[in-house]
């Protein structure tokens, strides 16, 4: 049953999260960039392979997996095509999900209106 | 002097009056609550392969996380999803759903500044930092690939 192993870590993944808000007031834009750098980091030492097979969702749905594919993008690319590589191998992994998350906000930016707070 | 003594005053004045989180509960509301999420990720992912079988894990894993991104999108535009994230708080920020949710409510909450310098402009307050540091450290790691 892997799903045990995704709901375990990517809970833990989270719980992390809610630590470093508790122990140190951060804002979710620190969080998030420290989880990217995690990410990158995994994927750079080329760890992250190792927990992925067996976390799987756990560790590619947090933003971790972002950095991760990040990093796996501009690797590929730096061995493939170079220097050019490097630059375009990173943000060409990710496209799906920047621009998902971009034209989503702006669809429903547009339709819907913001809650008053009560 | 006189400014600091009164930065000082003002340091403690937002100390006393920051919301106070319950450490307990927020943990285990975060835990669960995030651990729910990636386990709603891993069905839709098996959900496609077992649709189309001969698909890279790797593609599964991008349709995955659009599906993600859209849903945390739409429960942001319903305002469903400030909700859940007030009750779990880290759980519901970390998973790509946090990076969705944060360009969503940026863009509905600045749209009435304007299309192009409310909606299109505060989008990225808090998305911007996450993908300038991501890509920035991406290039170093690739050129440092180039060399070893």
């Amino acid at each position: 049953m892997y799903y045990l192993w995704v709901f375990l870590i990517g809970g833990l993944i989270c719980m992390l999260g809610q630590v470093l808000i508790i122990k140190t007031n951060i804002t979710s834009a620190r969080i998030l960039v420290t989880f990217v750098m995690i990410g990158v980091a995994l994927e750079a030492f080329g760890l992250f392979d190792y927990i992925s097979e067996f976390a799987r969702a756990g560790i590619n749905v947090p933003i971790i997996g972002f950095g991760a594919s990040l990093a796996k993008g501009a690797i590929a690319g730096a061995q493939s095509k170079g220097i050019i590589g490097a630059f375009t191998g990173g943000l060409e992994a990710t496209a799906g999900g920047i621009a998902a998350a971009v034209g989503f906000a702006f669809l429903f930016g547009l339709i819907f209106k913001a809650k008053t707070k009560k | 002097m006189e400014s600091k003594k009164r930065n000082q005053a003002y340091n403690q004045y937002v100390q006393a009056r920051i919301p106070k989180t319950k450490p307990w509960p927020s943990l285990f509301n975060s835990f669960w609550v995030g651990g729910l999420i990636c386990i709603l990720g891993q069905g839709i992912n098996d959900l496609l392969l077992l649709w189309v079988p001969n698909m890279a894990q790797q593609t599964a894993w991008g349709y995955t996380l659009i599906i993600l991104i859209f849903l945390a999108s739409f429960l942001t535009g319903i305002g469903v999803y400030d909700k859940i994230g007030k009750f779990a708080g880290g759980g519901s920020i970390v998973p790509i759903t946090g990076f969705s949710n944060s360009i969503s409510s940026a863009a509905l909450e600045f749209k009435n500044e304007g299309i192009i310098y409310g909606l299109c402009v505060k989008m990225f307050t808090i998305a911007g930092p996450v993908i300038v540091c991501g890509v920035v450290a991406s290039i170093v790691v690739g050129i440092v690939y180039l060399f070893i």
